[in-house]
């Protein structure tokens, strides 16, 4: 096989052989993921993961490995050129807490276990690639920096990548955010977003009989029936994604605290503004009306933006999905992929095989596609190497 | 050998023999071969997984394990499938020495093996572990590497009940502390040192797995440890402490019977010690409760101990291995 590409029909032309080498290597691949599918890794307890993945990297003869002080994982495969730099990143954080059985099962065709699509899976990609260039044969022109991100999920609100990004020297010619599902996601710009949580609390002393008899969650209900009230525009696309709600602890005790929590995503940084505006008031208006307090905690924002679709990144990494039959899923991000594009570094981010149940105790991945997977996540490595994703002035 | 210095020498933890590089060199220095086998029957939910890490980390990252091979009883669901489809070497018992016939049991299965594999070091893993990891092999194998004088390595569990979901926390050891630990300490103390006698997972040198005879049935792992320890002293023991394993939960009735089919294997082997025991009449018949409504009737189980013999009395093995 080649080791320099002149344009990405070489590469494709090749994409056989490196698929042949991705499946070579699928024991290798599945006990990486077996193995990170087992530790535990809630937001913020991230530390036996990464202590893993860093163990897999030097084991794979990687001489620079480190963690920082944020918890996120670095191996890093030196390039020819020093000024050149590719970004490989897996989050290492699960929806699900260190108390989770989080045994893994085999089966002839699919594993299971919690957290093993989203993101035990990438972060398993991430162990094996060193193998897997290794066995190709491919010395990089450019640095190959693989980085177990800490601190992603939920109110870890992507910390570590921030962190690094804005502390990082290195200079970075583009990135790649693995996620374990879907095969075929190609995600190239990242949406608006408000993440926040809404807490309705009432007073010990309060009047149950010109109120009511639900307490907390009756207020809540309120705000919600006040949030469906916030008219959405079908352009730019915009939804409220009501995503979990805790109130109360049994038949007949009433609650005095209830907490909705929820995620506002808009292409328009201008409609998140305006529905943020929106929640302001109705969080005031509430409190007026019910005499609860309620408050809303905004643990997260990001800003629109995005590569063009037209932009030779997304343009060669479509051509690569094609040439493994894959047709392109184009969604919006609003993970890792918004914190690079943000510091200016081209990046997308793909899927590597088709999944089931996603944050259920059974979580599924399919095993066959996950070689496909794989080769086109090299496929496009390699391209970026090649400087056939650069941006031509 | 003084008990508490037996067991001060001859006790690991897993953690000892991190260095597989290091243990792959040792391995190679002494020209030794070594064999897993994974005794199955309908495991196909544990099965996968286990050959994909004991493959990936003990075949190709450190060649420690020469070959992985999977001796089914005959299981009626894809264990064989799933097996052989994650790369191990898949036998069916019963077409193993097929001229000595065909006997139910996990016994008959690691008999088999002494046969079957070529390893000069056997390392014998249940297929129902659930936390499954490279050190239930390495750990049970690395003292045999680095211990001459040990022959037989038998694993046991620190914390076998920490985990904290889905697991009964009755689950392990209930035989050995009822039952095995109370007959070793009145006739054999040495033997109590032995932490989890019963385990399903040891390591063994071939020059011992051909000398002993194998129980088929529940008696398997106690015969082996009178047999050794008569044959060759505390001395040839060593055990290793894996942490923490999580399989399937017994019945307390089930572990009755496993707790018969021991007693008659110990009877026998203290008979043949020179105990007045006539075997002849010692029943074969347990016999448990069952309820109807209000009517309680018993229930019969035959629980034979049948044997295979030590493997070197047996022509075709003698003739395969030049013995």
């Amino acid at each position: 096989m080649k080791n320099n590409y002149h344009n990405v029909e070489e590469i494709v032309a090749d994409l056989p052989a490196i698929r042949e080498a991705c499946v070579s290597l699928s024991e290798t691949l599945l006990a990486n993921l077996v193995m990170l599918g087992e530790i535990p890794a809630p937001t913020f307890g991230e530390e036996a993961r990464i202590n893993f993945l860093l163990q897999r990297f030097s084991e794979c003869g990687l001489t620079n490995t480190s963690s920082d002080e944020c918890g996120n994982g670095f191996g890093i495969i030196p390039g020819k050129n020093r000024d050149r730099n590719i970004l490989l990143l897996a989050h290492a954080d699960t929806v699900f807490s260190e108390r989770r059985d989080h045994t893994v099962s085999v089966h002839a065709n699919h594993i299971h276990g919690p957290g093993i699509a989203d993101n035990s899976l990438g972060l398993a990609v991430l162990a094996t690639l060193p193998t897997l260039l290794d066995k190709l044969g491919f010395e990089l022109d450019a640095g190959l920096i693989l980085m177990g991100a800490a601190r992603s999920l939920g109110r870890g609100d992507l910390e570590g990548t921030r962190f690094f990004l804005d502390n990082n020297k290195a200079p970075i010619t583009a990135g790649i955010c693995v996620e374990g599902v879907q095969l075929g996601r190609l995600s190239y710009a990242s949406a608006g977003m408000l993440r926040g949580e809404v807490t309705c609390r009432v007073p010990e002393e309060y009047d149950w009989i010109r109120r009511g008899t639900t307490g907390a969650i009756l207020v809540v209900n309120e705000v919600i029936n006040r949030i469906l009230g916030i008219p959405l525009p079908r352009r730019p696309q915009t939804s409220i994604v009501l995503g979990s709600i805790e109130a109360g602890t049994g038949f007949n005790i009433i609650p005095t605290e209830a907490v909705l929590r929820f995620e506002v995503r808009s292409e328009s940084a201008e409609i998140v503004r305006q529905i943020a505006s929106d929640l302001d008031d109705i969080m005031e208006d509430v409190t007026s009306q019910t005499g609860a307090e309620v408050t809303l905690d905004v643990i997260a924002r990001r800003e629109p933006a995005g590569l063009a679709i037209g932009h030779p990144l997304v343009k060669q990494a479509r051509e690569i999905m094609s040439a493994l039959d894959l047709r392109p899923h184009i969604t919006p991000s609003i993970s890792e992929l918004s914190t690079m594009i943000v510091h200016g570094v081209p990046a997308i981010t793909l899927g590597i095989t088709d999944g089931e149940r996603l944050h259920e105790q059974r979580e599924t991945v399919l095993l066959e596609p996950m070689f496909t997977g794989l080769t086109q996540l090299v496929a496009v490595l390699l391209a970026i190497d090649g400087g056939f994703c650069d941006e031509t002035e | 050998m003084k008990l508490n210095k037996w067991i001060s020498q001859n006790t690991f933890h897993h953690g000892q023999f991190w260095d597989l590089r290091q243990l792959v060199e040792e391995k190679e220095k002494q020209g030794l071969t070594i064999s897993l086998c994974l005794p199955t029957l309908n495991e196909a939910k544990t099965i996968g997984k286990e050959i994909i890490l004991f493959k990936s980390e003990l075949m190709d990252r450190y060649p420690l394990i020469d070959e992985i091979a999977v001796i089914d009883s005959g299981s009626i669901d894809d264990t064989r499938e799933i097996a052989a489809a994650f790369g191990a070497d898949v036998y069916l018992s019963a077409d193993i020495l097929p001229q000595y016939g065909e006997k139910k049991g996990k016994g008959e299965n690691l008999w088999k093996a002494v046969y079957q594999l070529k390893g000069d070091i056997i390392c014998y893993v249940d297929a129902d572990i659930a936390n499954i990891h490279p050190r239930f092999a390495y750990g049970l194998i690395a003292p045999l590497l680095y211990h001459p004088e040990m022959k037989y390595i038998k694993a046991f569990y620190d914390r076998p009940l920490a985990f904290s979901q889905g697991v009964r926390p009755s689950g392990g050891g209930r035989v050995t502390e009822i039952l095995v630990r109370p007959l070793f300490s009145l006739f054999y103390p040495e033997l109590t040192g032995l932490i989890q006698p019963l385990s399903g997972e040891y390591a063994v040198r071939r020059e011992v797995l051909e000398e002993i005879p194998f129980p088929i049935g529940y008696g398997v792992e106690t015969s082996h440890i009178l047999d050794v320890y008569r044959k060759w002293g505390m001395g040839a023991f060593g055990q290793t402490d894996l942490d923490q394993r999580v399989h399937r939960n017994q019945a307390t009735l089930s572990l009755g019977k496993m707790a018969f089919g021991i007693l008659r294997t110990f009877l026998a082997r203290s008979q043949a010690k020179g105990m007045t025991i006539d075997m002849e009449q010692v029943s074969s018949i347990m016999r448990q409760f069952q309820a109807h409504n209000d009517k309680y009737e018993q229930i019969e189980f035959e629980i034979v101990e049948e044997e295979r013999p030590p493997m070197i009395t047996i022509p075709e093995y003698r003739e395969k291995f030049g013995r």
